[in-house]
């Protein structure tokens, strides 16, 4: 299938600000695939942000955005959600925005099951203030106010999401590129709040401290981490040892959505009146 | 037909005054002592199809009201001092990306937790200084329950007139006393309805500032697609640097305001014609003065009292004139002098200022006040 990248793009807000490398650019095409084989309508779709150089990225789609601030993108997703409920809602940002600063709202809008997508950049690091830390960060590894190695255990997003309450958890790399959009498709389809985090390298705050010598070898172990759902299933625990699944990880359809519900409570009140 | 009376706490004719005014969306977070008014919003807006959201914090809340006013809805949310501090930011973000939202919140005693049940008037500036960066303020203080549902219909009024959150600060006194309103008719108060554009979608630019100094603002979902930040940004919404842009929209931002002050500040003049002793007050602390200066002209002092409406913008012009021509001013007010600050901004040393200050949350009394009217020499 042929996509119409174009359409999508602001060509004059381009060239964007990601650095030579960074797989930001290939998850918003990603998203761009999976908005265009969906066929949503742009001025029926917002797409929401925070804080960050992925929170830039909504900058770049040609459909009503919002780059909010540090943290909030969730919270004001919500407000714009509620007050239209029949708009496509789809937040992005980084894991530093949506799970540090923006954690309580990350967490909250996963309870509530409010039909929105959110796709977490998970590059394990403060980006655009130069390589601080994230509750991403792998334990050991070397961030500008980590000089001596992190001591922080790390926050699995998925995982945070599914206890919070999310309906629809994803996990997918910048490397298979291929897999992005569609895993970003059948989460905006789903009907209640679903996360997609893809994984996702920084070569300039992250990579260079950390001893990886090209974008190339950042890319490899992408690769080598990934293991399918449905392929885990097949091995042991310690062949799983390092590795992180990708794919669909978790799905329910029975609890209820939030602006449904929130329709209900309409109802009962008018009954009531 | 005779008007509908209730007997009203500060807090209920508040949300009544919103609704009235149009409120369709309303988030907030539990917080003493303004909790009432997201109790009846939770019960009052769903009867008229409108959404009530409890959020996650304070900070949740004032970013969901922004993200539904952006949706085309009329929002309030409400606070006090604590959450006041959290939503900073945001109301900075509401007033650089120029969003119509209220805010209320009602005055307790601080800093931090202070005392949740008490009065104070201690965030008066921290209306206008709270959040960071040059930005526009608009701040309403009632001091009556009629006044506060009044009041509330303005603040929505204004905040749609001048694109940006608008303030709405009663003190703890104010909020909790019980008095007689008398609802106006629908119709009877001017409901301004948001300025939208008048140009098709593709032409749009939510900064458009040929349309004057308050752009028109679309709304998502309504078939406009636009672009939205909190960085500094040029007319179609996109971040800039560019240093005369930058200039050029944190001058208009304030502008819209501070050359519109005589549209916005309402006050009060009370037996000010010959007074040679004002008292200048707000809030439930201008109940007090009014009946001082009754005293005090029963004693044959000539006692008057200018009684603030609006804090932000601060009436400049009528304080400087009432300092050169009167014997003193007294200021009355329950924190340790910030109004009195802006008064001698103003008097610039014409007239003797006499500050009363009480933070241990009572009120301040009439004898207090009538007591320095009779310093005034």
């Amino acid at each position: 299938m042929a996509f119409n990248y174009e359409k999508w793009l602001r060509p004059n807000k381009l060239p964007h600000i990601w650095c030579p490398g960074c797989g930001h650019g290939i998850i918003m095409k990603g998203l761009i695939r999976a908005l265009d084989s969906l066929n949503l309508q742009k001025e029926n779709t917002a797409i929401v942000s925070g804080i960050g150089c992925a929170s830039r990225l909504p900058g770049y789609i040609d459909c009503c955005t919002l780059h909010t601030a540090h943290g909030r993108a969730a919270a004001f997703a919500t407000g714009v959600k509620m007050a239209k409920p029949d708009m496509n809602v789809i937040l992005v940002g980084g894991d530093g925005d949506g799970t540090a600063i923006g954690g309580n709202h990350f967490i909250h809008a996963c309870r509530r099951n409010i039909d929105m997508t959110y796709i977490i950049l998970n590059n394990n690091i403060y980006g655009m203030t130069g390589g601080q830390f994230s509750p991403c960060t792998p334990t050991g590894a070397k961030a500008s106010t980590t000089p001596y190695g992190n001591p922080d255990p790390g926050f699995d997003i998925a995982k945070l999401a599914i206890g919070a309450g999310a309906t629809f958890v994803a996990r997918g790399t910048a490397y298979h590129a291929n897999q992005i959009d569609k895993l970003i498709a059948e989460a905006i389809q789903h009907k209640g709040f679903s996360v997609v985090e893809i994984l996702d390298d920084c070569p300039t705050t992250y990579g260079r401290r950390n001893k990886f010598k090209s974008v190339i070898e950042m890319m490899n172990r992408l690769k080598e981490v990934a293991v399918p759902v449905k392929a885990a299933e097949k091995m042991t625990p310690e062949q799983l040892q390092g590795k992180v699944l990708t794919g669909v990880l978790y799905k329910d359809e029975i609890k209820p959505e939030y602006t449904s519900e929130y329709a209900k409570v309409i109802e009962r009140a008018q009954a009531a009146k | 037909m005779s008007k509908k009376v209730a007997f009203l706490q500060g807090n209920e004719a508040a949300t009544h005054g919103a609704l009235y005014a149009g409120c369709n969306f309303f988030a907030g977070y539990p917080i003493t002592p303004s909790t009432e008014v997201a109790e009846i919003m939770s019960a009052e807006l769903p009867k008229i199809g409108g959404k009530f959201m409890q959020m996650e914090d304070e900070i949740g809340a004032m970013a969901a009201i922004l993200g539904a006013a952006l949706a085309g809805s009329k929002t309030l949310t409400s606070t006090s001092g604590p959450g006041l501090s959290l939503k900073q930011e945001l109301i900075g973000y509401g007033c650089i990306a120029e969003i119509p939202c209220v805010i209320y919140n009602v005055m307790r005693g601080g800093p931090s937790t202070g005392m949740p049940t008490g009065p104070s008037q201690s965030d008066v500036m921290s209306a206008k200084w709270g959040t960071h960066g040059d930005h526009p303020a608009i701040c309403l203080v009632p001091s009556t329950v009629q006044e506060t549902y009044e009041e509330m219909i303005r603040a929505f009024n204004l905040s749609e007139k001048y694109r940006t959150p608008v303030m709405v600060m009663p003190d703890e006194i104010v909020a909790h006393m019980r008095e007689r309103v008398v609802f106006p008719e629908p119709g009877e108060i001017a409901v301004t309805p948001r300025k939208s554009p008048t140009v098709p979608p593709e032409q749009y630019k939510p900064y458009d500032t040929s349309f004057g100094d308050v752009p028109p603002l679309a709304s998502y979902g309504s078939g406009y697609k636009f672009h939205v930040t909190g960085l500094n940004k040029l007319p179609d919404g996109f971040p800039t640097t560019k240093a005369e842009y930058v200039q050029a929209e944190e001058e208009r931002q304030v502008r819209k305001v501070d050359a519109n002050i005589d549209d916005i500040v309402e006050f009060e003049e009370y037996m000010l014609e010959d007074a040679e002793a004002v008292v200048i007050a707000y809030g439930s602390t201008s109940r007090s003065a009014r009946y001082a200066v009754n005293e005090a002209r029963a004693q044959g002092i000539k006692a008057g009292m200018f009684r603030l409406k609006t804090f932000w913008p601060f009436p400049d012009k009528q304080i400087k004139a009432l300092a050169g021509k009167v014997k003193g001013l007294i200021v009355p007010e329950m924190n340790l002098g910030m109004c009195s600050l802006e008064v001698e901004r103003n008097a610039q040393g014409k007239a003797p200022i006499l500050k009363i200050n009480r933070v241990d949350g009572e009120p301040i009394n009439p004898g207090q006040i009538l007591e320095k009217i009779k310093e005034v020499k």
